[in-house]
């Protein structure tokens, strides 16, 4: 695969040492002197140049390339580069974005700016360290049914209880569907008797409180348990999403913010979390506020040396486990060595995605199931469908292999899908179809 | 000293204000050559409006309006408005020299302060009344109609509709909407200003003339057999704009059960945000019960309807007739009557109940009984009902519900922050964050609404011991109370049958002060009276 990276940055170069053993790795670059070091560091052909410009992406070979990732510090230069390569060839475009606003769009969109697979530094970060703290985050969440039905895709830790149990073991929850099991690149349809293995990751469909409650249920019993004092020390974007994403949760988290118009921002845009304005290195103030108590501190200031000092002062006033953002990679192994518990580099946990995405080929998450491997329909079914007036059961086994009926909603009501589940005209059903028989059954639905 | 108000300006605008009152004039007119009664009062009245309006508008022919000249506008227009207003009741009452004898010579309104009294307490949507005897024997039915017409011209607002109407107005026009929209901020609904006043205007009218309808549907299917289609539009025009002024003297009590259930929903709808309503009506109903005030203000009622209810059904919700004074306006026979026909009866208890709750909140005050004969407790619920107020953005007067809900969350976040002093929690309206200005503000507004409040009230009562006028701590402060929340009766001989008449003239001038400054929300009149506002 001859892959282009825009940017030869942290993330940037951090790839293209990842791909240049199985690759034909192509680097765009702006500063000279880093092309020059790259050249003779990695086997990458680096070229000097803007990336947004299109006479550029000709000499980095944009005609035969297969995938182009767009990974510098700038938004807009990632969005431009993509949009740019895509108005001249049908390149797979991956840019990579700090700013969330720009996924919402694309995520709503679907193909906005000209981009197949956007990943967000920040959001990533977030949701690595809200991982880390023992509340897995579903990868995608995409609404159904005015968002009265869910399809989240989860990823399966070793030591998460529903691991080498079969789909029938772990279907514990009322209105909830297992529609896909995504291993090694491959969708498969899971049947009773499918085993869910560790590294899966699976697609399931359900109402928002039950694919709430099959999160819980990813949690290993034996982590740490559910925290319920999380600070959050840093109102720098992860830490805002960190906020955001413990509130999803259910929790209440604190979040402690130094600048009083960033701190008041934050508040209003954080209705269930305790915002404070306070230097967090202040030990008073950390004593006073019993951080000391809290399950995790997360330090996500805007200084790598800052985030060691407060992970020190809270584990010294008792904290039980520290997360620390560092921006420098070679700190991360120093820091957890003086004593924060775990170091988070967000530009590396960036590169892992977009390498393992480079890897796996595609089926990553459920916006590509729905263009690539697989489809998710949701439809309102009329008089002349095969789903209807007949229990499920017996209309599936009419379909060929590959279709999950994940949903149900009636007069605005949620119905779980079961084996002897009627189907009646006017409900709105979503389905999900393997992208092989999609052509033959769709016409039928 | 050179002036930084360009009062040209805004004296200008108040002088095309005032002609076109000439054109609402002409319904009392329609009225009176309809029932065959003189119709000079009228005329008289567009003859000065026209002509004061005419002459003010040539003092600036191309008003330029910027914040300042808005508020004195406003401001001014208000109070011209009233003035213009007394016009008819005084040429009632005395007639013109040489030309026409009086047509009404027992009027009380003969003295000019009780004509600017009345006309203000119309325009402000009041209801507090100075008429000696509230009949046709002593007025005609077109002063009576005009006097119900002020209210609806002010429930609604005199410069929205200027705004709606007035192309010129279209530039300073969310301004002056400002100045005089009830609550703390207005709602464009549309990018025009112009656009947004007459779909304000466009939804009053549309519930005024299907109120109308109603009561005189009720009237003709045999329901309500005093609801005449005189007294259902008078009715009509003084219910949405929460008025209360009612050509019968027995306000609401003279109509069966049926008229009272058909003006409670529309007293309800009186009270609620305009703009929340247009949204409603045009989108999703459900966005109604999404909105924090409008839940508040269901809470509210429905609070107090209880409590009062629960109150007149056991029977202690109201004075016993021996304790009846003499010489109010009920007697012991009254309370027997009435508590009669509702101690122990459900829907009786509950219509009583959510009637005069309803007219307290909203500021409406009308009277489906004299609720002087209710006990110490329920009286006092209904003070305290008036310094609710209606929500923003609807025509009720009051303190409105969105400040008390404001300042209740912030009381919260303050006994909050008492503990964990670092803590940032901006107040929340909703899903929307308030800005701290405007909760300074509220706060503001509160404080002074209550200072101005206690003010005026022991000024009344020096008054009162001035000119020897007998009356109570409690009766006081609900004439205060009454006159700034726009509200309309107040307690004793200021009850829903009795009237205001017994105050002596510095008295009625300190209470007209009070509705205009109350229907104004007080800061854009009290900012004309600071000197910077003045100073270049």
């Amino acid at each position: 695969m001859r892959v282009i990276i825009i940017g030869a940055g942290q993330v940037g170069e951090s790839i293209a040492s990842d791909l240049d053993g199985g690759h034909e790795v192509v680097v765009v670059e702006r500063d000279g002197d880093r092309v020059d070091d790259l050249t003779y560091s990695l086997d990458v052909l680096a070229i000097e140049g803007d990336g947004t410009s299109l006479s550029v992406l000709r000499d980095a070979g944009i005609d035969e390339a297969d995938m182009l990732i767009a990974t510098t510090d700038n938004d807009e230069t990632n969005i431009v580069a993509c949009a740019t390569a895509k108005a001249v060839s049908d390149v797979f475009t991956v840019a990579r974005v700090k700013n969330t606003e720009h996924l919402r769009t694309w995520q709503q969109s679907g193909d906005a700016f000209g981009i197949d697979f956007m990943v967000c530094t920040n959001l990533l970060a977030a949701e690595a360290i809200v991982r880390i703290i023992g509340l897995p985050a579903a990868r995608d969440v995409d609404p159904f049914a005015e968002g009265r039905v869910q399809m989240a895709e989860f990823e399966v830790s070793a030591d998460s209880p529903v691991a080498n149990q079969t789909v029938r073991e772990a279907d514990r929850f009322d209105s909830l569907t297992f529609a896909a099991i995504l291993r090694n690149g491959s969708v498969a349809i899971p049947r009773g008797e499918s085993v869910i293995s560790p590294g899966d990751r699976v697609v399931v469909i359900g109402s928002p409180e039950s694919v709430q409650a099959f999160s819980d249920a990813l949690v290993p019993a034996d982590s740490p348990g559910a925290p319920d004092e999380v600070v959050v020390v840093g109102g720098s974007e992860v830490g805002y999403h960190v906020a955001r994403l413990l509130e999803e949760r259910g929790l209440r988290p604190r979040l402690i913010e130094y600048d009083p118009d960033r701190a008041r921002r934050l508040a209003e845009k954080l209705p269930g979390t305790i915002v404070m304005e306070s230097d967090a290195t202040n030990a008073d103030f950390l004593e006073r506020e019993h951080v000391g108590d809290a399950d995790v501190v997360v330090s996500a200031l805007d200084s790598d040396e800052k985030n060691l000092l407060v992970s020190l002062l809270a584990t010294r006033l008792g904290a039980s486990r520290t997360v620390a953002i560092i921006d420098t990679p070679a700190y991360v192994e120093l820091f957890e060595t003086v004593g924060v518990d775990v170091g988070l580099n967000p530009r590396e946990v960036v590169a892992e995605e977009i390498t393992r995405f480079t890897h796996e080929g595609g089926a990553e998450n459920v916006a590509l199931i729905e263009s690539d491997k697989a489809e998710v329909l949701e439809i309102e079914v009329d008089d002349g469908s095969i789903l209807v007036g007949r229990p499920i059961r017996e209309v599936m086994s009419d379909l060929p292999s590959g279709v999950v009926v994940g949903a149900i909603t009636r007069h605005d009501e949620f119905v779980t899908p079961r084996g002897d589940t009627v189907v009646e005209p006017g409900d709105h059903v979503v389905v999900f179809v393997d992208a092989e028989v999609l052509d033959d059954v769709t016409p039928q639905l | 000293m050179r002036l930084r108000v360009d009062y040209r300006a805004s004296l200008s605008l108040v002088g095309t204000v005032l002609k076109y009152l000439v054109v609402p004039l002409m319904l009392p007119v329609a009225v009176a050559l309809y029932y065959g009664e003189s119709v000079v009062p009228f005329l008289v009245t567009m003859l000065v409006t026209g002509a004061l309006g005419t002459w003010l508008e040539r003092l600036d022919p191309e008003p330029d309006l910027t914040a300042r000249e808005g508020f004195l506008m406003v401001a001014l227009t208000w109070f011209a408005v009233a003035v213009v207003g007394a016009v008819p009741y005084l040429v009632e009452a005395h007639g013109i020299p040489f030309l026409l004898p009086p047509l009404a010579s027992s009027s009380t309104l003969a003295n000019p302060v009780n004509a600017l009294f009345e006309s203000m307490s119309g325009f402000s949507t009041t209801g507090s009344t100075v008429l000696g005897d509230i009949s046709f024997d002593t007025h005609s039915r077109g002063i009576m109609m005009w006097r119900q017409l002020t209210q609806w011209l002010g429930g609604m607002g005199i410069v929205v509709l200027a705004v709606a109407i007035l192309p010129e107005l279209s530039v300073g026009g969310a301004q002056l909407m400002d100045a005089e929209a009830p609550g703390p901020s207005i709602e464009k609904l549309t990018p025009r200003i112009a656009q947004t006043a007459r779909l304000l205007w466009g939804a009053y009218l549309g519930f005024t003339v299907l109120e109308i309808l109603l009561l005189y549907g009720l009237h003709r299917g045999g329901m309500a057999p005093n609801m005449d289609l005189y007294n259902a539009v008078a009715h009509g025009l003084t219910t949405m704009p929460t008025g209360g002024f009612s050509p019968e003297a027995r306000s609401i009590e003279a109509f069966s059960a049926a008229a009272q259930w058909v003006i409670i929903p529309f007293m309800v709808v009186a009270g609620i945000n305009f703009a929340l309503i247009w949204r409603a009506l045009t989108g999703d109903p459900r966005k109604l019960f999404e909105d924090s005030e409008f839940r508040a203000y269901l809470g509210i009622v429905a609070a107090l309807t209880a409590v009062i209810a629960g109150l007149l059904f056991s029977g202690s919700g109201f004075v016993t007739p021996e304790s009846v004074p003499t010489g109010g306006t009920y007697d012991a026979s009254y309370v027997v009557e009435t508590a009669g026909a509702i101690v122990g009866s459900v829907e009786p208890s509950i219509r009583a109940a959510l009637f005069q709750v309803l007219a307290m909140v909203t500021t409406t005050g009308y009277a489906s009984l004299d609720f002087n004969a209710w006990s110490a407790p329920t009286k006092y619920l209904l003070l305290f009902a008036m310094f609710i107020g209606g929500s923003a953005g609807s025509t009720g007067g009051g303190i409105k519900i969105v400040r008390w809900y404001v300042i209740l969350k912030s009381i919260r976040r303050e006994l909050f922050t008492t503990s964990h002093p670092e803590a940032v929690r901006p107040v929340r309206l909703g899903g929307r964050t308030v800005d701290e200005r405007a909760v300074r503000g509220i706060y503001a507004f509160t404080l002074l609404y209550f200072v101005i409040f206690a003010v005026a009230t022991v000024l009344l009562a020096l008054d009162a011991v001035r000119i020897g006028l007998d009356i109570s701590v409690f009766e006081l402060i609900s004439a205060s109370a009454t006159t700034i929340g726009n509200v309309g009766p107040g307690f004793g001989f200021l009850g829903p049958m009795g009237g205001f008449l017994e105050f002596s003239n510095a008295s009625k001038l300190l209470m007209v002060v009070l509705m205009w400054i109350g229907r104004l929300e007080i800061l854009p009149v009290l900012v004309l009276l600071t000197p910077e506002y003045w100073r270049r």
